[in-house]
Formats: C-alpha cells, sequence, structure tokens
C-alpha cells in the first residue's frame, strides 16, 4: 500500500463575476511509496500547494481521490491525518502561547496528553531547547519556521509533508531541518517535498514528480530526471545581450549564462553563434547538467495550456 | 465504527483545543475578564445613582438592587459571544487557523471546544460582575437553580452564534457590524436596565419577539422568584433557540463553511 495516492485529481475554483472556471489541477495521479523522499517541484501557480491542501483535508477536490496509507482523506479524515505532519508553507503563529504550550497544544489535539520527552527531543533537535519557554511573537523568523517543523512532527506522523520549508531561511537552519528530516527518512518517514531550490530536491529526493499547470509532466527517479537531461552545461560570463536564439534556452543569473551543449560540436557551434552577434565572453567552462537544467528544460517544453472553460 | 464516528469520540483531542481557547482568554484576563467587569460596575454606578429613587420594580425592590442580575446577564451574554468570534476571526485573519484545520478533530469536537471555552469566560465575567456589584446592592436569590440555568444557556446560545458569526466573517469590520448591529442593540433592548412592564403595549409586544428578554427575564426570576413571563416559558424559547443556533453552527462546522476550500 502507497504511503500517499493520488487518484484522478482534479480541483476547479470558480472565477469572481462569472468568467467560468479556473482549473487548478487536471487528473493528476501518481502514487508516493513508504520510506520515500519524494519532490513535488513546479513553478509558482503550478498547482504544488493545491494538492498539499487536498491532501491535508484543507481543500477538497473537484474529482479524484486521495488517501494516506489507504484511508481516504474526505471520507476517513481523522485517520488519514493522524499519519500526516504537514509544515505549511506561510510562516504562521498563535501570539498568545509560547514554544513549550504550543507544541503541548498541537499534541493534545492529536490526543496525546502526556508527549515531554518527544517535545524535548524535538526542540534540542531543531535547535530550540533554549526557546521553549519563549513567547511566539518574540522569535525570529527562522525560529517560528523551526516551530512550525516541530509542530508537525509532535504526533510522530509517518508522512511528513514539507510545503516550502526553506523559503527565505539562513544556510543554518537548511542544514539543521535537512540533517533531521533525513535522519526521520532513514528511520522509515515518507516525505514529501516542495521546493523552489532544486539543487535540494536534487540532493534529498529519490524520486520526483513535475508539475505545471495542474498537470503531471515529469514523474521519475531523479538519477533517471538527471540522465535524461543534456549531459552537459556550457557555462560563462557576459555584459552583452544574447541572440534569441541561443537567449531562449539559456538559464540567466547576472552576468552568468549557461546553456545546454551534448557535445564539443555543439558547444563549438554556440561560440561561433555568440561570435557572430558579437557578445563578448569570460569565464567559459563545462559542467554535469543538474536538476534545474531538467526543470528549465521541461518547463520550457512542455505547452500546456490554461486552462479556462465557460 | 466509522471514522465520523471515531473522531467524534476521540478522547482527548477537543479537550485541547477547549484548554487552548481558555488559555487564550486566561493570558489576557485583564482584556477579557477585567475591563468587562469595569464597564459593568460603571453602568451600575451611574445607572443606578440616577435612576435609584425615581424607578421601582416588581413592587418592593429597589432600582440597583434589580439592575444587579440583568448587568450580570449582559456581561455574560456579551463575553461568551466576544471569546468564539473574536478567536475564530483572529485566527482566520492570521492563518493560525491551519493549525487546528490539520487535525482529526471533527466539528463535534471544534463545537465542543469553542462553545465551552465561551461558556467558561461568561460565567468567570458574571461571576466577577456578581461580586464588585453585591457591594452596591444585594438582590435575594430567591431560586439559584434558575440562575445557573440561565447563565448556561445564554453563554452557550451567545457562544455558539460567536462561533457562526466568526465562521462568516472574514474581515473584523464585518465582525463589528454583527457585533455592533445585532449583539449590542438585542442586549440593551432586552430588559437589562427595565422592566419591559414599564414600557408601553407595543413596545412590550416587540419585547416578546426578542429571544434576548427571555435569556435575561429568566435569569432575573432566580434572584427576585419574579418575572416579566412565567421563567419555564422563558427555558423553553432559550432552550428552543439554542439547539436551532447550535444545528446551525455543527452543520457549518461539518461542512468546512469559509474555512475548508
Amino acid at each position: 500500500m502507497p504511503a500517499i495516492r493520488f487518484q484522478s485529481v482534479s480541483k476547479t475554483y470558480a472565477l469572481p463575476h462569472d468568467q467560468g472556471a479556473f482549473r487548478a489541477l487536471d487528473d493528476v495521479s501518481f502514487d508516493i511509496e513508504e520510506g520515500e523522499f519524494f519532490g513535488l517541484l513546479g513553478p509558482n501557480g503550478a498547482g504544488k500547494t493545491t494538492l498539499i491542501s487536498i491532501l491535508a483535508g484543507l481543500s477538497r477536490a473537484t474529482a479524484g481521490q486521495v488517501s494516506v496509507h489507504g484511508f481516504d482523506v474526505q471520507t476517513h479524515f481523522a485517520d488519514a491525518r493522524r499519519q500526516l505532519g504537514i509544515v505549511p508553507q506561510e510562516l504562521v503563529f498563535d501570539p498568545f502561547f509560547n514554544v513549550r504550550e504550543t507544541l503541548r497544544i498541537q499534541s493534545g489535539y492529536f490526543g496525546i496528553a502526556r508527549n515531554d520527552d518527544w517535545i524535548d527531543e524535538l526542540l534540542h533537535s531543531l535547535g530550540l531547547a533554549d526557546k521553549a519557554e519563549a513567547n511566539m511573537r518574540q522569535l525570529s523568523g527562522g525560529m517560528k519556521r523551526r516551530v512550525l517543523v516541530a509542530q508537525a512532527l509532535v504526533h510522530k506522523p509517518p508522512v511528513i509533508v514539507l510545503d516550502e520549508p526553506t523559503a527565505g531561511v539562513d544556510v543554518e537552519l537548511r542544514q539543521t531541518l535537512w540533517q533531521f528530516v533525513a535522519r526521520l527518512n532513514k528511520q522509515g518517514s515518507t516525505v514529501l517535498l516542495t521546493t523552489h531550490y532544486l539543487e535540494e530536491a536534487e540532493a534529498l529526493c529519490n524520486r520526483i514528480a513535475m508539475l505545471k499547470k495542474g498537470r503531471v509532466i515529469a514523474l521519475d527517479r531523479t538519477s533517471e530526471l538527471l540522465r535524461s537531461a543534456a549531459s552537459n552545461v556550457l557555462r560563462f560570463k557576459t555584459d552583452a545581450n544574447l541572440p534569441w536564439s541561443l537567449a531562449q534556452h539559456a538559464r540567466i543569473t547576472g552576468r552568468v549564462v549557461q546553456l545546454p551543449a551534448q557535445d564539443a560540436r555543439e558547444v563549438e557551434q554556440v561560440l561561433a553563434q555568440l561570435r557572430e552577434a558579437g557578445v563578448a565572453v569570460e569565464d567559459v567552462e563545462m559542467r554535469k547538467a543538474d536538476l534545474e537544467d531538467v526543470f528549465i528544460d521541461l518547463m520550457a517544453g512542455e505547452q500546456t495550456p490554461l486552462e479556462v472553460s465557460r | 465504527m466509522s471514522d465520523a464516528t471515531t473522531a467524534r469520540f476521540a478522547p482527548l483531542g477537543w479537550r485541547a483545543l477547549l484548554y487552548k481557547e481558555v488559555l487564550r482568554f486566561w493570558k489576557v484576563a485583564a482584556q477579557t475578564i477585567g475591563a468587562p467587569v469595569l464597564t459593568a460596575v460603571l453602568y451600575l454606578m451611574v445607572f443606578g445613582h440616577v435612576l435609584e429613587d425615581h424607578v421601582k420594580v416588581y413592587g418592593t425592590f429597589s432600582y440597583t438592587a434589580f439592575l444587579v442580575p440583568g448587568l450580570v446577564m449582559m456581561s455574560v451574554l456579551q463575553n461568551a459571544f466576544a471569546n468564539s468570534s473574536s478567536s475564530i476571526i483572529q485566527s482566520k485573519i492570521m492563518g493560525s487557523l491551519v493549525f487546528v484545520l490539520l487535525t482529526p478533530l471533527s466539528h463535534w469536537g471544534w463545537f465542543f471546544a469553542y462553545v465551552g471555552s465561551s461558556v467558561l469566560r461568561g460565567l468567570i465575567v458574571g461571576v466577577g460582575v456578581l461580586l464588585v456589584t453585591l457591594f452596591f446592592a444585594v438582590p435575594p436569590f430567591a431560586q439559584p437553580l434558575w440562575i445557573l440555568v440561565f447563565a448556561f444557556l445564554g453563554a452557550a446560545l451567545l457562544g455558539t452564534l460567536g462561533l457562526i458569526a466568526g465562521l462568516w466573517a472574514e474581515k473584523f469590520d464585518q465582525m463589528a457590524v454583527f457585533q455592533n448591529f445585532l449583539i449590542m442593540p438585542m442586549t440593551f433592548l432586552s430588559g437589562v436596565f427595565y422592566s419591559i412592564h414599564s414600557l408601553p403595549a407595543f413596545w412590550q409586544q416587540v419585547s416578546h419577539a426578542n429571544p434576548f428578554f427571555y435569556m435575561i427575564d429568566g435569569f432575573r426570576h432566580g434572584f427576585f422568584g419574579v418575572s416579566d413571563v412565567s421563567p419555564w416559558i422563558s427555558l423553553g424559547i432559550v432552550g428552543s433557540a439554542w439547539l436551532v443556533v447550535s444545528a446551525v453552527a455543527v452543520h457549518l462546522l461539518r461542512i468546512g463553511y469559509k474555512i475548508r476550500g
């Protein structure tokens, strides 16, 4: 039995002022097996958070079924939610309580009355031990994020869902968080991660699904996705504008340009086009393709129209 | 046993939410308990001083003594409503309601916790107002059981209404409309400051259409042993109103009205 099963999940929102309907998810189906570290990737608006909201019971699917360890999230919501620990994307907190109270209360919602040993372990593992008695309002953004993670894990769920947990947080927290989550995964927990940091997904996830405009456009082992990409990338710096024929395939970060180039012949073709366009380049080097290259390639390649029906 | 049933009888979950709701108002007790007690005492001092020698009710009781139960009940009702409504609207707007939405708590768990904490806050404020106002006048406490019954039912009814208002409102100003244009006028026009027998016949009839009147009249019956209508009639009307409002609240929680997409 899979840890999470999405079966033909669709979600349609009515647009205001009778403007028809927007299809946020379109027939999404895939399984996440027990013990997997699974990445759900996609650009903003792809439907990642909508899918997680349906999994969490925060939203209802227009069609299809979602189950956690066999429990349907609608008809067996209580059992399904006991299996899930969800770290929400928004940095939300209850300003009335301190950290320990927050965790005890969250624990109580799941019917666990005496949970201080596990709460202490969570506080210690997430670097919150010295903040246990601090009010939530007094914590920095990074510390609040750690509390969100602790809240999600307080009932020891076998399935952990992290919705962009490292958005806007410092390197130290990222490392603490990933070490801790990797340890839980090694101990048997299933992890579903959404992130915009593709190097994190590449390093952590053994399988990945990519969403675009509500549809799954890729679903494979991370290693297979990397194999499917152009094996090499040409990287250089320039101050000039690239010709359009190159720019449409390029990853551009400030002065740094990265272009797929399979072999020496393709490298020569790119350099010839640059010379022709009068683009001066420096620090030219080759590197292996990474997940971000795969992501850009897939997102550029799949033309999925925005679904608006009337 | 169905999932809804196992969730409904989950042994501790709703108690944690009840505890959290009580702790929430207890942590700001100066605002949630102290302030309404002070407001009620100011009403008593001002109205009692101005009207003491001009108004006699039920023949023998002083106006200040008459005023005490009305002010106690008004405080119970307003604070029970404020508790559930403000808690839900705040956590909706701040986003922290998600911590409850992600749990296995059923709609019954939500209902008992939010209404239970509202009843508790209403009763604590009511006892506070009563203790302080006893320095000014001591009503006779003729039938204490009625006092307890109507205090509980009134707080439960208003706590449930607050729950509905909290679910419905999306902004603080919508909540203010509910509070200022519905709860406040109905409370003030329910006989807190006067016996409806002192009103012209038409306004007496209008008062009979106000369910808040029966809460205060029944509650006052517990103190004086006399009232504008029979406490049994008031019990029937208030009890029925609570059942109807509770059915609406539980239904809204079950369908996730404005809290689940």
